[in-house]
């Protein structure tokens, strides 16, 4: 068996120095030979560990023979946004892991597995550079509208699926840049900024309307957007609220959640300041804490921002469980790693200690041992007593999670939530307690990937079209 | 977006105050008294939160009031009519509760006063006693008087070095006030210290009081976390839980630091663009 190809990378050192996209991607030619070690099972497995059901043996076959377009198309018909899936979604965990190059009980790919989301992204990009539009299918829906709430991964799949259906779509956004935790969330040098734009653009060309700056609850509630004649609401609200430890000193200076981090880096992009005119505060010694995407994220921009300020790189990720629970993926543990970043794991934090004028200094931490396995499957953390110990800490990111943000439903009681604020849908058409209103994406199954959201956006999307058809 | 008109109300050693009206038709038809926006001068800009001074639901526009402090108010100021700004998002925050209270007093200092006035102005509507106490460093920073005066029932004014009104703090006026009468509600915007010392002083008397909290923010719609205070003990987000607060629950230290942990940036940023 042939080893898999990796895609070429920024190199370690230089890239901690820019914003610059680190995975440059397959060549042509790379991508041919990743996609001619696919075995092409009788029994294809590797489509049910896609959560939007690409037929990934279909697309890989046509890859093999240099059908690029045809690979694209057959992409499209699951997947709005290849090139952007391509990129974030955490294929080791889904596709690549129920390749059957995959070691049974791994618990995520094993690196023979085939590279799906690099193919995927070749072919998303190839797509992109030729504007292949996936052909619009008859339009019978043009008499209707939907307003969509909520730009992110499920906003945006929703919308492209009703477009194509020939639905006139607007997208209303909170925040001034379209694309929710693409645009604020994930650093360019993971997805940049000119592969999002492509996107929203190209739902643009389709008809569809964004408007942002519109906070959907306070300018207008849902039932005025029935009232003023959208036949249907699709809510893609997303988990937008920071959860914080709450442990002694979290608000200190200089303790910041992920979320505001990241907003005033990537969306409002401070790095560039004083060019642009938001700031964001570089220390010394930067520690990130948490074990999932938006950790590596933030300790791999707190990495570079210290490099682009002539701060000698210092950042650690602090985590209670060890590398192998970590939610994040596999090869951006190791892209931190290379870059530099230090790792404190089976570490829990306690308190934040600051100095007399309130800026965080040191963080307590005890030190964990692994217990039994808990609810998710993975072993649990618990503190050894007596284990107190201090981290110097000049800048703290908080990345341990999000959870609904509760704007928009607080002001529609009508709308029913769970005990964690998650909208209660139909798990089968993702319609809300309220008629012709339907949620998908985090705001109704907690945090989940992209390729998650969009899968619900999906079917959400089919629920829409299935009900303006019967109308 | 666009800006429809500009006034400047108070020129003082460089610190102007400057109101303007801005188009925003479906912002403007939602507005209500305690409600604020977050704004952007220009793609590089900061998101600024400003509080809606009034809304014309027939024109469709809003009025902002802010001192020209910061680099990035100072670049609002430089904004002329029929510019537009690059992006306005509200009303945010929770509405002022707004009910017949009996008495209120309501005290403002600084550009808090412009934060005030449509409170004042619905509190009366809504049948309440109002007496407003306005204080400013100096008499040249006072701003709307004439308006104030109208939508209450007493106005006092104070400045600090004595140039106009009575000399002193709103604070003095304030105590004058609670020593000789029943007060059912203060209300109190301005600059934390003078904030702090409203309540304080108000604790004393156990008068409900009410403060309008400007922490900074990012977003201001709940999803990061920048303008966090702590009330009661337990972290509240003061673009969604607040802006108001009860003014005895606050814990005024956190928020003081917590607002001047970019001050050297700021200085930084003005010296560079010589505003």
């Amino acid at each position: 068996m042939k080893e898999a190809v990796r895609a070429k990378e920024l190199d370690q050192k230089e890239r901690i120095g820019n914003f610059d996209e680190v995975i440059q991607g397959y060549t042509e030619d790379q991508a041919v030979e990743e996609a001619s070690r696919c075995l092409q099972c009788k029994n294809p497995v590797c489509v049910e560990g896609c959560p939007v059901g690409i037929d990934i043996k279909t697309f890989i076959k046509q890859v093999q023979d240099r059908d690029y377009k045809g690979a694209y198309l057959t992409i499209r018909e699951k997947n709005n946004f290849p090139s952007i899936c391509g990129r974030v979604c955490p294929a080791e965990y889904q596709c690549s892991k129920t390749c059957v190059l995959t070691k049974k009980d791994e618990p995520f790919a094993s690196e023979n597995a085939i590279n799906i989301h690099f193919l995927e992204r070749f072919i998303g990009d190839y797509g992109a550079r030729e504007s292949i539009t996936s052909g619009s299918k008859d339009k019978r829906l043009t008499m209707y509208k939907v307003a969509v709430v909520g730009s992110g991964p499920a906003g945006i799949c929703c919308a492209g699926e009703l477009a194509r259906e020939g639905v006139k779509v607007i997208i209303y956004e909170t925040l001034h840049k379209m694309g929710g935790v693409l645009q604020y969330g994930i650093p360019s040098f993971r997805l940049p900024r000119d592969v999002l734009d492509y996107e929203i653009d190209s739902l643009k060309s389709m008809g569809v309307e964004f408007k942002p700056n519109y906070i959907i609850g306070k300018i207008k509630t849902l039932n005025d957007l029935l009232e003023e004649g959208f036949d249907a609401v699709f809510l893609g609200l997303g988990a937008g609220t920071p959860s914080f430890l709450d442990v002694e000193g979290e608000n200190l200076c200089n303790v910041y959640s992920a979320n505001e981090f990241l907003t005033r880096v990537n969306l409002m992009n401070a790095y560039k300041f004083p060019e642009f005119h938001t700031p964001v505060n570089v220390g010394h010694h930067m520690i990130v804490i948490g074990g999932g995407n938006v950790t590596i994220d933030s300790a791999r921009v707190a990495l570079r921002l210290q490099k682009l300020n002539n701060i000698e790189p210092n950042t650690t990720i602090v985590y209670r469980r060890t590398e192998l629970e970590m939610p994040a993926r596999r090869l951006e543990i190791e892209h931190a790693k290379e870059e530099g970043i230090k790792f404190e794991l089976l570490v829990q934090p306690i308190e934040f200690i600051g100095n007399k004028d309130g800026y965080v200094k040191k963080i307590k931490s005890l030190r964990c041992e692994l217990g039994e396995s808990d609810q998710s499957g993975r072993r649990r953390p618990s503190p050894i007593e007596g284990s107190e110990f201090e981290l110097d800490c000049d800048v703290a990111v908080i990345a341990i999670g999000l959870s609904a943000n509760q704007v928009l439903t607080s002001l529609t009681p009508e709308l029913k939530v769970d005990k964690y604020k998650d909208i209660i849908v139909n798990a089968e058409t993702m319609e809300t307690s309220v008629s012709h209103i339907y949620a998908g994406g985090d705001i109704v199954g907690g945090e989940g990937t992209v390729i998650e959201a969009m899968g619900m956006a999906k079917r959400a999307a089919k629920s829409i079209v299935k009900y303006l058809n019967g109308r | 977006m666009k800006i429809l008109a500009k006034e400047v109300l108070s020129d003082f050693e460089g610190a102007r105050i400057t109101r303007i009206e801005v188009k925003a038709v479906d912002l403007a038809q939602k507005a209500l008294a305690g409600n604020f926006v977050i704004l952007m001068v220009k793609e590089e800009g900061e998101r600024i939160p400003l509080t809606i001074v009034s809304a014309d639901r027939e024109c469709g526009t809003i009025t902002l009031i802010f001192q020209e402090i910061g680099f990035s108010t100072k670049l609002l100021g430089k904004l002329k009519v029929s510019d537009s700004l690059y992006s306005i998002m509200g009303p945010l925050g929770h509405a002022t509760e707004i009910k017949n209270y009996g008495s209120v007093v309501l005290v403002a200092g600084g550009v808090g006063i412009a934060e005030i006035y449509p409170v004042a102005k619905t509190l009366k509507e809504a049948g309440n006693k109002i007496k407003v106490i306005m204080g400013a460093r100096t008499k040249e920073l006072l701003i709307l008087e004439n308006e104030l005066k109208e939508v209450s029932d007493e106005l006092f004014v104070t400045t600090d070095d004595g140039s106009y009104g009575i000399k002193g703090f709103t604070t003095n006026v304030l105590k004058e006030i609670l020593d000789k009468e029943r007060i059912d509600i203060i209300y109190a915007v301005g600059p934390i210290p003078m904030m702090e010392e409203v309540a304080d002083l108000t604790r004393g008397y156990g008068v409900k009081t009410l403060v309008s909290l400007n922490s900074l923010m990012v977003d201001a719609s709940g999803m990061c976390g920048c303008c966090r205070v702590n009330i009661n003990g337990e972290t509240k987000f003061a673009c969604v839980d607040g802006p108001e607060f009860d003014a005895h629950s606050v814990d005024w230290d956190t928020l003081k630091k917590r607002n001047s942990v970019y001050v050297d940036k700021e200085r930084h940023i003005c010296n560079l663009n010589k505003l």
